[in-house]
């Protein structure tokens, strides 16, 4: 299905000035048997080139529904998309299939989190590699492609690349498999790079290595990369902006040392304070978020946080349940964007949450 | 669309069943337009469906918030303290497991050894817990399978309430069975999806005659209740619950027993980060309420700190650290638990002190089949020397709650030169054999702790 954009296309050439990647007011609903799926709604954001994007968000908040729209993964004939995500100047939402296969794995590729199901356990790690390099740069010859894809593994450290390029999949460690996923991430020099969760099931140590291996390909390609996580820890070591999703909304957004420090919606508090620090006080406590995210079949006509807000109370009236809140500037800056009625949460978050979960910072804030 | 339901005075409960999944039961004859408005398609199902799908806090419903967050503080625990003078319910000693492998062929000779675990030593104290953490493959999983006795250990002992686990035989273990009980990692694979959540939590019941047949659902209520699910939903099956409700069915039927020890093995890792808060408070509830031991297994450091007043490292089958929370935490001194520890990604850290220095490990975990001589870590340990792979470091006791298995422990930065462990091995700093040295041959490793300790700062030795 096409769908007819809200917002004409507009011309590469007016938009020079603008970031890399671009979303603007996407919306995405799937019809299912009971109903219209409000999986992403009125979603906007931006990530320039060398800079890194962090999504955060519980299981079925919108996070990776909304990146897989970049990369134009949904089924054209069900998924109904709406509003604008451009590519370096480039309007994806409305393009061809062809079109898109053109973009997919050339300019913006993915990282997916399960590496041992996204690799093909029949073919060789070369002949993977191979092939998606190929299949952009279609007057490489065999030799070259394998060339390419010994070049790519040296570069994310598997040791003996030449060894390695004809194992398959199964013969790699989990941590192995992973680099081999960033290496075929990389392999057309992307400027858009989605990593879905790409740590997520591996141990400390090698997600360390990961995340380090990321940082550096990033430094020296200059692209740009949203990193899709449920670790706040991750995201504050990788990420320069977050974006907090809630039930298919942009809740929070902003600076990265902003929106850890000074969170100004209760979600986000709720996120920091269901996770203990590795070098937290004895006397922190890990505070859950009580109940479920709402079925995204009716989203709810207030906040969506709010049936799960322990805050709601200090809201006058009953707008939390009736007005859906604007995403606006928070109280520190009009870098900080939140979607809260509270009217001083930095205030109830110093004062209220933060001598819970972290009270040694409490203790440094005060002397 | 409204959801105005009269709000009764029953209690609510954490998280009630709810969700796209269970919204998918219909009970009339006639599906809904999938495209049409949903506030017709609302008509058409019955009341029950429709407060599944409104995916509130159970009792909670729209119009009426959620609990304030001052109660909501109050329902959850501190890090847990360390009791120093609970007696161990558990004492292991020099367990080892070793799996064989064999040829391929016909004859499927015998031909080596996965030293899953080799040789650990601990005490688990008398409703505490201890934490044991390691990267995948170390042997943590295996030792929690070990206990329980889900296999039979190759040699060391497991003494419980003066019987050795390791010797008894199956029909032995039968009654001791319900002292222990585990609790798994992965609560879509550990629950019958064929059994309703009544069978599955009164099972354990049944088998071990706990109560009167007929009292059986009686008491899987109470069960329910206890782990903050709703007694009334006993005839459901797990597939209507989300994966904190069925973790909470996988620890009440773990509870079922009145277990003196629980092995957790990664009991949150597979949870959504707001659920896993949920399952550690009602944890802590249980320990609290019940007295249970926790044998903790996971990977995630940050949440055995907080759930553990005591941390055993292990690596490649060996406990190479294990103390209180201060010593592992705050005062390691293993390179790798070093390394481990630096690895984490904090939120802190990174938001105020910029990116941190991080140790980085080259490569892999070596194979147990054929594991380094000497230290097993030296093949990625930042700071081996030739001692290291002639000899392996005993296990020392350097403090009051604290062991360390390494020539050259010491805080991060302040490694020793010389290995402080060539004169109890009778060998010169190189490893080769010292013929003026008395070796110590009481090296052996104990489980707990002595009262006297090496002391590495006062290079003395330290008394309780």
């Amino acid at each position: 299905m096409t769908e007819q954009l809200t917002q004409p296309r507009h011309a590469a050439q007016s938009r020079e000035s603008e970031p890399y990647l671009v979303v603007d007011h996407l919306t995405v609903k799937f019809p299912t048997e009971d109903g219209l799926v409000h999986a992403v709604t009125d979603l906007s954001y931006s990530v320039e080139l060398g800079k890194t994007l962090g999504i955060v968000g519980e299981s079925g908040s919108g996070k990776s529904v909304s990146s897989m729209a970049i990369l134009g993964l949904h089924d054209r004939r069900s998924a109904r998309i709406d509003g604008s995500i451009r590519v370096g100047g480039t309007e994806v939402v409305g393009l061809s299939e062809n079109e898109l296969r053109d973009m997919r794995g050339n300019s913006v590729a993915m990282i997916f989190q399960d590496a041992l199901a996204a690799l093909h356990p029949y073919f060789r790690i070369g002949s993977q590699l191979a092939e998606a390099y190929r299949v952009h740069h279609p007057q490489a010859s065999k030799k070259e492609a394998k060339a390419r894809a010994v070049e790519m593994l040296d570069l994310v450290g598997i040791p003996e690349p030449q060894r390695r390029v004809d194992n398959y999949p199964h013969q790699f460690s989990g941590g192995m498999r992973q680099r081999v996923m960033i290496a075929m991430g990389l392999v057309n020099d992307p400027s858009l790079l989605i990593a879905d969760e790409p740590t997520t099931a591996l141990d400390v140590t090698v997600q360390a290595q990961i995340l380090d291996l990321l940082q550096d390909l990033q430094r020296e390609f200059n692209s740009a990369i949203i990193m899709i996580t449920h670790d706040l820890g991750v995201i504050a070591e990788m990420a320069d902006d977050v974006l907090v999703m809630y039930a298919g909304r942009a809740v929070e957004y902003g600076p990265v040392t902003e929106i850890l420090t000074h969170p100004e919606m209760p979600y986000t508090w709720g996120l920091l304070s269901s996770v203990p620090e590795v070098s937290s006080d004895p006397n922190a406590r890990m505070i859950p978020i009580p109940g479920n995210p709402p079925s995204l079949l009716h989203p709810p006509q207030g906040c969506a946080f709010f049936a799960r807000c322990g805050h709601s109370r200090k809201v006058p009236g009953d707008l939390c349940a009736t007005t859906l809140p604007e995403l606006l500037p928070g109280t520190r800056g009009p870098q900080q964007l939140k979607r809260c009625h509270l009217a001083d949460p930095d205030a109830i978050y110093e004062a209220e949450v933060l001598p819970e979960i972290a009270p040694e910072l409490v203790e440094e804030n005060r002397g | 669309m409204t959801h105005d339901r009269p709000v009764t005075g029953e209690p609510s409960y954490p998280d009630a069943p709810q969700g796209p999944e269970s919204g998918k039961v219909f009970s009339g004859g006639v599906r809904p337009d999938p495209i049409a408005d949903p506030q017709t398609t609302e008509v058409d199902r019955d009341p029950e469906d429709r407060e599944l799908d409104r995916g509130g806090t159970g009792g909670a419903v729209e119009g009426e918030s959620a609990v304030a967050f001052e109660q909501l503080v109050g329902q959850t625990h501190t890090a847990t303290a360390l009791d120093p003078t609970a007696p161990p319910v558990l004492t292991v000693e020099n367990l080892r497991m070793y799996f064989p492998v064999r040829s391929s062929g016909v004859l499927r000779r015998k031909i080596g050894d996965v030293q899953a675990v080799d040789g650990i030593s601990f005490e688990l104290p008398q409703g505490g817990s201890l934490g044991l953490v390691g990267e995948s493959g170390c042997g943590k999983s295996t030792t929690g399978r070990v206990i329980t006795r889900l296999y039979q250990p190759t040699g060391g002992s497991m003494m419980f309430d003066g019987q050795d686990l390791a010797q008894l035989s199956t029909k032995q273990m039968k009654p001791l069975r319900r002292e222990i009980q585990m609790i798994f990692q992965d609560p879509y694979s550990s629950l019958n999806p064929r059994h309703t959540v009544g069978s599955i939590v009164g099972s354990p019941l049944r088998v071990h005659d706990m109560v009167p047949r007929k009292d059986t659902l009686k008491r899987v209520q109470e069960l329910l209740e206890v782990v903050g699910l709703n007694p009334e939903h006993y005839n459901r099956y797990p597939s209507e619950f989300s994966g904190g409700q069925r973790q909470r069915i996988g620890i009440a039927r773990a509870l079922a027993l009145q277990p003196k020890v629980m092995v957790a093995d990664e009991p949150v890792s597979a949870l959504d980060v707001s659920i896993q808060a949920q399952v550690i408070n009602l944890l802590q509830d249980l320990q609290q309420e019940f007295g249970i031991a926790f044998l903790f297994i996971a990977h995630d450091l940050a949440v055995v700190r907080h759930f553990c007043p005591e941390v055993a490292v292990m690596y490649l089958g060996k406990i190479i650290e294990i103390g209180d929370r201060e010593s592992i935490y705050g005062n390691a001194h293993h390179p790798y638990t070093q390394a481990l520890l630096s690895a984490v990604p904090d939120v802190k850290q990174a938001v105020t002190g910029g990116r941190r220095e991080r140790i980085r490990l080259s490569g892999d975990v070596p194979s147990p089949i054929n594991p380094p001589s000497g230290c097993r870590f030296r093949t990625r340990c930042p700071i081996a020397q030739d001692i290291c792979a002639r000899h392996e470091p005993p296990l020392l006791q350097i403090g009051k709650r604290h062991k360390v298995a390494c020539h050259f422990a010491g805080r991060l930065g302040q490694h020793p030169v010389k290995p402080i462990t060539a004169r109890l091995l009778g060998v010169d700093a190189e490893g080769q054999p010292d013929p003026g040295a008395s070796p110590t041959t009481d090296l052996v490793e104990q489980p707990g702790y002595a009262d006297t300790w090496f002391d590495l700062d006062a290079n003395t030795i330290g008394r309780a």
